[in-house]
């Protein structure tokens, strides 16, 4: 008993004495020696609950990349995190390099369009990372998609990094999501969340494409305690 | 003192009087009133400037100067000629008037009201001003009210009111012209940020906003390049005017150098915006409006905006809408239409042609070729086909089969839309299913 008062005892000095040496260092140089607490990390759904329960959601603040094949159910995703944001009074905005984006699916999926900024920019590279950067520095969207979905991998590997540094530096202090669609990955270390989509279509009985079956693998995490979960599948 | 000028004859009187002093005002057609007070160093004493009024009028006008703009204008009214009332005197000059002639509006009484108290006044043998200022305050008060006391001041020219001055309507446009014609955006920049300054300023004075601008540009080659901005929100920040301005001239430049600039807005209400709680962010309207003309200038004004889809079944039918932000919330029943889960379409424009092999009318072998992107690889899956058809009595109607197919290439499945036209029996890739 005497004992373990005794470890009490010690604990508990050792305890102020690192309070005290703390209190002491910032008050002598300031806040570099501060322990800075790393903020809880503020999600938007992804409309999957699947993808949300292996992921907590896409980070705001942050860039979250999906890459993945064709048909591997990225634009289903899309869709999803679209209805999603829209429907909780979000503001988007969708930068459509490739001109591909489809509104008749898009309202099928539940994508409200009064709350949807659409830019067209018919293959143009260069002009979708400017819009997309006016679009960062505007404020106040809540999900912004860049979606490079069409643009082949040789390409996506040739965006210099210096645009993807400059993406997470606008967007850190922001509430906004941005959310990065393409074939390859491209974002490089800058994203704080990246998605492997891998699905194909299944078909029924009656010979009809009822739906794309996609496995979602999570590279990146965005918090320590979710690092244990790999593979998930969801169902689009 | 004030000074009453009553000319019916003359056609601008309004501006005649501005000639003498800044505080006008209108009494009914033909008469005004003038404050004089501080306009000695510019005309001299009030008699002087009732001299210079007569003799700038080259007309037959009756000046009346007096300490209370109310006998004045009794005086200037009914004696020719120019009068000039001393103060506290009021009642010498007045009191032989006719009580017909007490004009009841200068104290706001009704005129049923007036003549039912001149009626009453004819009664008691009351017939002129200098009668009924005679008669005791506290009688009058008793028998005719508050309209009689009134009315009885106004007639023994004791009532005091400030001039009810007739203010110029407010313009908001400004311009000017250039001495030498600029042909480049950065000094004309200087221009626009001058005027709009003065507009915006205006505006600010008046505590209005504009939600448009029109600018109208004179040319070097005798024509003129007319803008209009329109705002989805009245504003009034020059710093913003400015940069859309500079935005949409360099997206439509004028055909030539530019000699005279003009701008002018439609004032309104601005906007009052009570901000919840617990609604989302949104962009600033002002940056908003920025970050769309930019990108208007970035890829287009067609290719920015929000998808509306259009009363028709025809494949890929929308238009593009100007994107303004949404402050209401919808209902929950509007919220709920069409959230479920659906499959993901990429729709290729323009459509891909494709070589397409078939057997027994079941596409087997695709390859098609674009800019930017190739289909080809052998059928492995298929569903269809699917026959759509529209606008059969216009030149542009549709007809065609749709077909759902998995191709293999590499290893790797990818879903596609295709369809043939019925009429040119073509095929197309539509787009893949993603």
């Amino acid at each position: 008993m005497a004992r373990m008062q005794r470890n009490v005892n010690l604990i508990m000095k050792a305890a102020f004495s690192k309070t005290e040496f703390e209190a002491g260092m910032v008050s002598r140089f300031g806040d570099a020696f501060r322990v800075h607490e790393k903020p809880v990390v503020e999600t938007l759904s992804t409309g999957v609950s699947e993808i949300d329960a292996s992921t907590g959601g896409l980070p705001r603040g942050a860039i979250s990349e999906i890459f993945g094949p064709a048909s591997s159910g990225r634009t289903s995703l899309m869709y999803s995190m679209l209805a999603h944001a829209t429907r909780h009074e979000e503001t988007c905005a969708l930068v459509d390099t490739n001109d591909v984006f489809a509104p008749t699916d898009a309202t099928a999926a539940g994508v409200d369009f009064d709350r949807l900024l659409w830019v067209r920019c018919a293959g143009n590279l260069e002009h979708a990372f400017k819009a997309a950067d006016l679009l960062l520095h505007a404020g106040g969207f809540g999900l912004v998609i860049l979606d490079l979905g069409d643009v082949a991998g040789k390409d996506a590997r040739r965006i210099i990094s210096s645009w993807w540094y400059r993406f997470r530096r606008t967007v850190e202090d922001r509430p906004t999501v941005l959310a990065v669609i393409s074939e390859e990955a491209c974002t490089r270390s800058c994203a704080a969340l990246t998605l492997e989509l891998n699905g194909a279509g299944e078909w029924s009985r009656s010979n009809l494409l009822r739906h794309n079956a996609i496995r979602v693998k999570r590279q990146r995490p965005i918090s320590p305690w979710r690092a244990e979960s790999h593979f998930r599948a969801a169902q689009i | 003192m004030f000074a009453c000028i009553h000319a019916p004859d003359l056609p601008s009187l309004t501006e005649f009087a501005y000639g003498f002093s800044p505080v006008v005002e209108e009494i009914g057609k033909g008469t005004v009133v003038i404050d004089v007070e501080g306009c000695e160093l510019l005309f001299g004493s009030p008699y002087q400037l009732a001299t210079e009024v007569v003799e700038r009028a080259e007309t037959q006008v009756s000046v009346a100067i007096a300490a209370n703009p109310d006998a004045a204008i009794h005086v200037a009214t009914h004696l020719k000629g120019i009068t000039f009332v001393s103060p506290g005197e009021e009642l010498t000059c007045l009191g032989d008037f006719p009580i017909e002639h007490l004009d009841y509006s200068l104290v706001k009484v009704d005129a049923k009201a007036a003549d039912q108290i001149l009626e009453t006044l004819r009664l008691w043998g009351i017939r002129t001003f200098a009668d009924f200022a005679a008669l005791p305050v506290s009688g009058v008060s008793e028998r005719l009210g508050q309209a009689g006391i009134k009315l009885q001041q106004l007639a023994a020219g004791k009532t005091e009111r400030h001039l009810q001055v007739k203010q110029p309507p407010p313009v908001f446009a400004n311009s000017i012209e250039l001495e030498h014609a600029l042909s480049e955006l950065e000094p004309l920049s200087f221009i626009f940020a001058r005027l709009l300054h003065q507009l915006c300023a205006a505006l600010n004075a008046y505590a209005l906003a504009t939600n448009e601008l029109s600018v109208s540009l004179q040319l070097e080659n005798k024509t003129t390049h007319e803008r209009k901005l329109s705002l989805p929100h009245p504003m009034r920040d020059h710093k913003v005017f400015l940069k859309l301005l500079l935005l949409d001239t360099e997206m439509h430049p004028p055909a030539a150098a530019v000699t005279a600039v003009s701008i002018a807005c439609e004032p309104v209400k601005p906007r009052v915006l009570q901000n919840g709680l617990f609604v989302p962010l949104a962009p600033a309207p002002d940056k908003l409006e920025l970050t769309l003309a930019r990108l208007a200038k970035l890829v287009g004004e067609q290719n920015v905006g929000s998808p509306e889809l259009l009363d028709t079944h025809r494949p890929d039918a929308f238009s593009m809408k100007r994107f303004t932000l949404q402050t209401q919330r919808k209902t929950n029943r509007q919220s709920t239409i069409g959230n479920q889960q659906s499959l993901g379409f990429r729709r290729y424009r323009p459509p891909l042609k494709a070589i397409v092999e078939a057997d027994q009318g079941c596409p087997t072998q695709i390859s098609a070729w674009g800019k930017q992107r190739s289909v080809y690889g052998k059928v492995v899956a298929l569903a269809g086909p699917w026959r759509t058809t529209g606008d059969w009595w216009r030149d542009d109607s549709w007809a065609r089969d749709e077909w759902d197919v998995t191709l293999e290439r590499q290893g790797h499945q990818t879903l596609y839309r295709i369809y043939r036209e019925l009429n040119t029996e073509h095929w197309f890739v539509e787009g893949n299913y993603d």
